[in-house]
């Protein structure tokens, strides 16, 4: 009966892995592929050649590996000056005492709410009105910008855990707040803003919509609005497009695959604002 | 007396701002400008016509967008098509998500090996899976789903799946699922953990089955978190969007649009600023609701 019991259990999460596996290994093997203009017939699931050109077609054509450092860079510098900022924030109002403050704070919770996207005409215009169409800038800003009510949120919660104790026992040593903050806080916080900064740096190499909008030279375009490159007017070389998308999405599920635990964990209170 | 008081508060508040500020100034601008203002921004793009050109003028033409946007079929199909990816896609992610989290819970060997399995398409990117969706329904006999189904004799001739609102719009559905039971399932997983051991074991001295347990215990014990799922998924899918540009992108005949993607084609490919900017205020509309709703369910409950 046990033995029966464990056999469904498994049977069924092993099913379940086939259903969320087949399409990542249709997509690898399709980018292993030669000549993918046409449909093969029948289709392959499993790799039967090994035809990596497509790699090196993808990394050299079109400035993909340019496209690649694009989004590296951005994501780098949202991912820093988000988490900069918004750790300040969060201590702020974490350990402040002010008027308004839950109001605000209120205001954050309820802009998280909102899509990102629904604001994009209205950002766009901010953007044009500061000059900053089409740099790099611009789309920094904005990723910043738009990320900030979230991680302060996030954040606050991780600084409110910090008992007090510690904070007095450096008041009592004659430490300013700024001390308590940067030698107490972060250092205590410091794997929660580890796990944050993962979730900035990949929401910033993934934003579709906002780079689509803002960038308008060829040369400064990021990995996503590169992969729709490749998709053509009549027939798409599909073996191009999952050769390109594999390289794009690969940094991601690494660092995913390598922080996982702590990731699983933090992915719960990001996920309270789902995309 | 009262007004010392008063002067007193308000001294005290300047004191406990001037404060905080130098560490929550950078922050509240720009939470202000690049969030607060552009809500507000909105209202007043969609009561105009609204040119994007720096120095162009903008007529104010009052709620005549509004009335445009009711004038329209691709209007009521976008709607549509946006409560149809929630009642579609909602109740499906959770019922899966929760006997996922169920059986990953009650797996003895392989716990963390399957709860990564299972988030990674969560964490791929929304544009690479739309792609793979695209190519395994690619029409013909040889998309990879056509192939599959003619070979199970489920179906005689190869279906152009997005030739076809109903088989476009499912696979945008499929699509949404596929990517959203992972989040559903280690938010159960997180759920379940919390749920008391006694119970279950009271429940087994009194002779409960399984299927009991989990009927009357493990559904009750996990039913706020189950509405902090519904909530985040409705907002989730009435916000859907990258899988229908990809995907789709209205075809055939602007009938699969959603609501997301229509306001999007209508402010970057017709240029119709105005009327996207008065779909966006429709949408807001729709989503305040809802947290208002999950509001008075949650205070209800706590009573």
């Amino acid at each position: 009966m046990r033995d029966i019991k464990k056999i469904i259990l498994y049977g069924v999460l092993c099913a379940g892995l086939l259903v969320t596996f087949t399409p990542f290994l249709y997509m690898i093997t399709t980018s292993l592929t030669k000549d993918t203009y046409a449909l093969p017939y029948p289709p392959n699931v499993l790799p039967n050649q090994f035809y990596y050109q497509n790699y090196i077609e993808v990394w050299q054509s079109n400035n993909f590996n340019r496209y690649f450092l694009n989004s590296f860079f951005v994501a780098i510098t949202t991912m820093i000056c988000n988490v900069f900022i918004s750790s300040l924030t969060a201590y702020g109002f974490a350990k402040f005492k002010f008027p308004l403050k839950e109001f605000i704070f209120k205001c954050f919770i309820i802009s998280m709410m909102v899509p990102g996207i629904l604001n994009i005409i209205p950002q766009f215009t901010v953007i044009q009105s500061l000059g900053l169409v089409d740099t790099y800038t611009g789309l920094i800003i904005l990723y910043v910008g738009s990320g900030i009510a979230g991680s302060t949120f996030f954040l606050r919660g991780f600084f409110e855990g910090i008992p007090k104790e510690l904070e007095e026992s450096v008041t009592i040593d004659g430490g300013s707040r700024w001390t308590i903050f940067h030698k107490i806080v972060l250092p205590l916080a410091a794997p929660s803003i580890g796990t944050f900064s993962i979730f900035a740096f990949s929401g910033a190499w993934d934003e579709f919509f906002a780079a689509l909008t803002i960038i308008k030279t060829e040369a400064k375009r990021t990995l996503p609005i590169a992969l729709r490159m490749f998709e053509g007017k009549h027939a798409s070389d599909y073996g191009l497009i999952f050769a390109a998308s594999i390289i794009a999405v690969t940094p991601i599920i690494l660092v995913f695959i390598i922080f996982q635990k702590q990731l699983v964990r933090g992915g719960i209170s990001e996920g309270s604002i789902k995309g | 007396m009262d007004t010392n008081l008063l002067q007193n508060r308000i001294k005290k508040g300047i004191k406990e701002w001037l404060e905080v500020l130098p560490y929550i100034a950078i922050g509240l601008i720009l939470v202000f400008v690049f969030v607060f203002y552009p809500l507000f921004k909105n209202f007043y793009i969609s009561v105009t016509e609204y040119t994007i050109i720096p120095g162009a003028e903008s007529p104010f033409v009052g709620i005549e967008n509004y009335k445009q946007i009711f004038n329209d079929d691709k209007f009521y199909y976008a709607f549509r098509n946006s409560v149809l990816m929630v009642l579609v896609t909602v109740p499906t992610q959770i019922i899966f998500g929760v006997v996922l989290a169920y059986i990953i819970d009650n797996a003895r060997k392989g716990k963390t090996f399957f709860k990564t399995a299972y988030y990674i398409p969560v964490i791929t990117s929304w544009i690479v899976v739309s792609y793979i969706f695209k190519y395994i329904f690619a029409g013909g006999k040889g998309g990879f789903m056509n192939y599959i189904l003619m070979n199970l004799h489920i179906i005689s001739e190869p279906i152009g799946w997005f030739q076809n609102t109903w088989t476009a719009l499912a696979v945008t559905w499929i699509l949404s699922i596929w990517k959203g039971i992972g989040w559903c399932m280690i938010i159960y997983i997180a759920g379940l953990q919390g749920i008391p051991k006694m119970l279950y074991e009271s429940a087994a001295l009194d002779g409960a089955s399984e299927y009991q347990k989990f009927r009357f215990i493990t559904i009750p014990q996990l039913a706020p978190i189950t509405f902090f799922i519904l909530i985040n998924l409705t907002i989730g899918a009435f916000n859907s969007f990258i899988q229908t540009y990809i995907l789709t992108n209205g075809a055939p005949m602007n009938t699969t649009h959603v609501m997301m993607s229509l306001m999007y084609a209508r402010a970057f490919q017709n240029f119709e600023f105005g009327i996207a900017s008065a779909m966006g205020v429709l949408q807001g509309a729709v989503i305040l609701c809802i947290i208002i709703f999950q509001k008075w369910v949650i205070k209800k409950s706590e009573r």
